[in-house]
């Protein structure tokens, strides 16, 4: 097959010593920042661009998608440890990773989500491999209606897996959607809920949701409860990141589902975050035990990871081969591209094969190095827990608001953090389910943008979801996941087993 | 002897004065690039390759820092912008939006929040059709608009910006409508075009060039008075300089042109003005210069003092027209 030889060829271009140096460079510094709340892969990525621009493009592109694995990497540990997510897409793997930390299962948790996610990112980036002409095409098919449709189901699918009640559930998503809503609105160029405050034109940043309603929040209930973090208890073993990856292919039937999940919103314009949603609840719909998840359950941490890695890396090809960043770091990557001399677009790959090749296979090694390296680092962090919280938990809040504030440099989005710390807090407290906001901030604005557009193609027409076979399947798989729940919910409830739960 | 090394230390001295009379104002601290744009787009380009040519040419010894403040179709950047009154090491990189978004958005600055330093390039517009469409020419394909109003969809970057006010002339101009459908960005509107799922762009080259190399879009006219730059063959033979001037395809609209320009906040020392508008005039003579435009088709010309007044004042005339006439502008 001619991929693999050109494949092959890659290697030939990726495996020198400087480019393997590159990747542990590039992978430590984005542990670094992805473990830093706020500042993050798009940012880490900005930051060392004005590098490259004396470097080859070969080499500055591995250095820069290093930065990106490790940044992917880093964001999962914060995650798990402190209920911190250190980027977007890893905000679902806090959902049962950190309950795993708190019961002393820090490394269990650290080395399944690690692994999985490395599992996720080779599935990605074989899919690359292989099918990079096909998926070319097949993204091009996609326009808002479509977009929407993906959305759509990814919204479906998080619906209705709250259970407890789905009126809190439906609070939470519209405050999200509100809050996405703030800022220049690009469908009719008009500033929406500004109320005149400068600060707000940019629109209230997720990093920033993020980092009070986990960080900050997690904090106020920890001190509440008496600065007990059960964690400290915790023995750390090397040996036990081996148990662990002896552990793994059981897990094989969720890993395959989640690395499929990722392809998919990493090829359609779902992204990374939206993956990992959508794989946690499908993990949990799935689950013959789904009241295990969110007490601890590995499999809602290998979920999460899985599709998060296998989305960031199938991301790249909607980005290479037609232009189309598909996260916020392919973005920045794409505009270093530009500035190389490098256009993306179709014949990218048969312009520069050095270049594409080398880039993908630098994804398999790079992934790899990625693996060691922060397999390597478990023992190290999971040993941070150790320290006693009255210690570690003023330097968390110091790290929060630092994040805070270097997610866009402006001062109000440290006051905003807090404000959102204390809403997190109540959230809790009152029983309202927080994840349903956060995707709605992530995905809302994209998704009303798509409903808009494709409302303006069709002059006001709703027939346009299901106007071709694919966008038609699409909505009617989202509809089905939506109704789903709800049925089986009527059926639990007729029999009288309504199990009540809250993700 | 003795006096001649007092009128030489003298002559020295007025030297150094002459020189430091010219070069009043260096930075003395580091240098922030405000770029009104999100990383990856083309504001951020231009003010990355400036940032990369100055650095590599050493033009000035004080680090410069770029930070990205996009929000608000860049009107964040220019409120920062605004934030620095007074402040010659905030550089503001940006197009002609700096002084078209305040009529469009009630926003907190206005033009006056800015002096203006430089443009340095025009980034071109062209009328781009799918690969695959009949039409040979601007002529046909307009007339097939025409024929059918309210059938065809233009797609373009953003609401009421560059894109949706050149739709807008082009509609005056030849008496066609289009629905159009605001993206995210010029990217996106090329891949939708290539796509098949809207009939046409108004992107700038840079945009379009990948979609275009692999034949899955086609470039109909440019507005420009004359035709881009001689480049190396696209596709099929064809290189931007074959791109005919849609005055020349019969279209009554001549030029459409989007500035790439440099900002300071207000009240900054005019010398500070000045150090910049020469620092980005020698940036404009490099080699590097030179080659990112002609890569991304944009034309080069450099532009300070009374030249780049007029030609705001002169784009600022054409663009409110049709603000108004749309009912774009916000009291």
């Amino acid at each position: 097959m001619e991929n693999i030889a050109n494949l092959m060829h890659g290697f030939s271009v990726a495996l020198t010593t400087h480019h393997i140096l590159l990747m542990f460079a590039g992978v430590l510094l984005g542990v670094l920042v992805g473990v830093l709340p706020g500042l993050g892969a798009p940012n880490g990525v900005s930051l060392l661009l004005p590098l490259t621009f004396s470097m080859d493009p070969v080499s500055a592109i591995i250095l820069l998608t290093s930065l990106y694995w490790g940044a992917l990497f880093g964001g999962s540990t914060t995650s798990i440890l402190f209920n911190i997510p250190g980027e977007p897409s890893s905000v679902a793997t806090t959902f049962d990773g950190h309950p795993m930390a708190k019961q002393g299962k820090a490394t269990e948790a650290l080395a399944f989500a690690f692994l999985s996610a490395g599992f996720g990112a080779l599935a990605g980036v074989i899919l690359i491999t292989l099918l990079s002409g096909w998926v070319a095409k097949f993204a091009l098919r996609f326009s808002s209606p479509e977009y929407f449709a993906v959305y759509f189901m990814t919204f479906a699918s998080f619906i209705g897996l709250g259970g407890a009640s789905p009126l809190k559930t439906i609070v939470s998503m519209g405050i999200g959607f509100t809050l996405a809503a703030v800022g220049m609105d690009s469908v009719s160029g008009n500033v929406r809920l500004t109320y005149d405050f400068d600060v707000l034109l940019a629109g209230v940043s997720f990093l920033i949701a993020v980092i009070g309603l986990f960080g900050i929040g997690e904090l106020l209930l920890t001190m509440e409860e008496g600065l007990k973090f059960d964690g400290v208890a915790a023995k750390v073993r090397i040996g036990d990141v081996l148990t662990t990856a002896a552990k793994l292919p059981r897990y094989w039937v969720a890993l395959l589902r989640s690395s499929l999940i990722g392809i998919w919103m990493g090829i359609t314009p779902g992204g990374p975050t939206a993956a990992s949603f959508m794989s946690y609840a499908m993990a949990k719909r799935s689950s013959r035990h789904p009241e295990t998840f969110g007490k601890g359950d590995p499999e809602g941490v290998i979920a999460p990871e899985t599709a998060d890695h296998a989305a960031g890396s199938a991301a790249m090809l909607p980005m290479l081969a037609l232009g189309i960043p598909g996260s916020a770091t392919a973005a920045v990557m794409m505009g270093g591209l530009m500035i190389w001399g490098l256009n993306p677009g179709p014949t990218l790959f048969t312009d520069r094969p050095d270049f594409v090749w080398g880039l993908i296979a630098s994804m398999y090694l790079g992934n790899v190095v990625a693996v060691i390296v922060v397999l390597a680092t478990v023992p190290l962090f999971a040993s941070i827990l150790r320290i006693p919280f009255s210690i570690i938990g003023p330097v968390i809040v110091v790290i929060c608001f630092i994040g805070a504030y270097t997610a866009a440099s402006k001062e109000f989005d440290i006051w905003l953090a807090l404000v959102f710390g204390l809403v997190g807090y109540v959230f809790k407290k009152l029983d309202y389910p927080i994840a349903p906001l956060v995707l709605a901030m992530v995905i809302g604005d994209k998704a009303e943008d798509a409903f808009r557009q494709s409302m303006i193609f069709s002059q006001g027409s709703l027939r346009i979801f299901w106007s071709n076979p694919l966008v038609a399947t699409l909505m009617t798989i989202g509809l089905a996941l939506l109704f789903m729940p709800l049925i089986g919910g009527l059926v639990r409830r007729l029999r009288g087993r309504g199990a009540p739960r809250t993700v | 002897m003795k006096s001649f090394s007092i009128t030489a230390a003298l002559a020295g001295a007025l030297a150094l004065g002459g020189i430091s009379a010219a070069q009043a104002w260096q930075p003395t601290k580091p240098i922030e690039f405000v770029v009104t744009s999100g990383a990856g787009g083309g504001t951020d380009n231009f003010a990355r390759v400036i940032q990369s040519i100055v650095t590599k040419h050493k033009l000035i010894d004080q680090p410069i820092v770029v930070v990205n403040k996009g929000g608000g179709s860049g009107a964040e950047g220019y409120v920062y912008g605004k934030g620095g009154k007074g402040d010659p090491n905030r550089v503001i990189f940006g197009t002609n939006n700096a002084y078209l978004l305040p009529y469009v958005a009630k926003l907190g600055y206005k033009f006056s929040d800015l002096t203006p330093v430089a443009a340095l390039a025009l980034d071109e517009f062209l009328l781009w059709v799918n690969g695959s469409a009949p039409y040979a020419d601007a002529k046909s394909y307009l007339d097939a608009v025409k024929a059918k109003p309210l059938g065809f969809k233009m797609g373009g970057s953003q609401s009421k910006d560059t894109d949706q006010t050149l739709t807008s002339m082009i509609q005056e101009a030849a008496g066609v409508k289009w629905i159009y459908v605001p993206f995210q960005g010029g990217s996106a509107a090329a891949v939708q075009l290539a796509g098949g799922h809207i009939d046409s762009n108004v992107n700038n080259p840079n945009e379009n060039i990948g979609q275009w190399k692999a034949g899955q879009v086609k470039p109909l006219c440019v507005f420009s008075p004359v035709r881009l730059a001689k480049s190396d063959p696209v596709f099929e033979g064809k290189g931007w300089g074959d791109i005919p001037t849609c005055k020349e395809a019969g279209l009554p609209l001549e030029t459409f042109q989007m500035p790439r320009t440099v900002w300071l906040p207000a009240e900054v020392p005019a010398d500070a003005v000045a150090f910049y508008a020469d620092l980005l005039e020698k940036v404009s003579k490099t080699p590097e210069w030179q080659e990112f435009v002609t890569r991304t088709a944009q034309t080069s010309r450099f532009m300070k003092g009374k030249e780049l007044a007029d030609f705001v004042a002169k784009d600022d005339t054409a663009s409110r027209k049709v603000f108004e006439s749309e009912g774009w502008v916000v009291k």
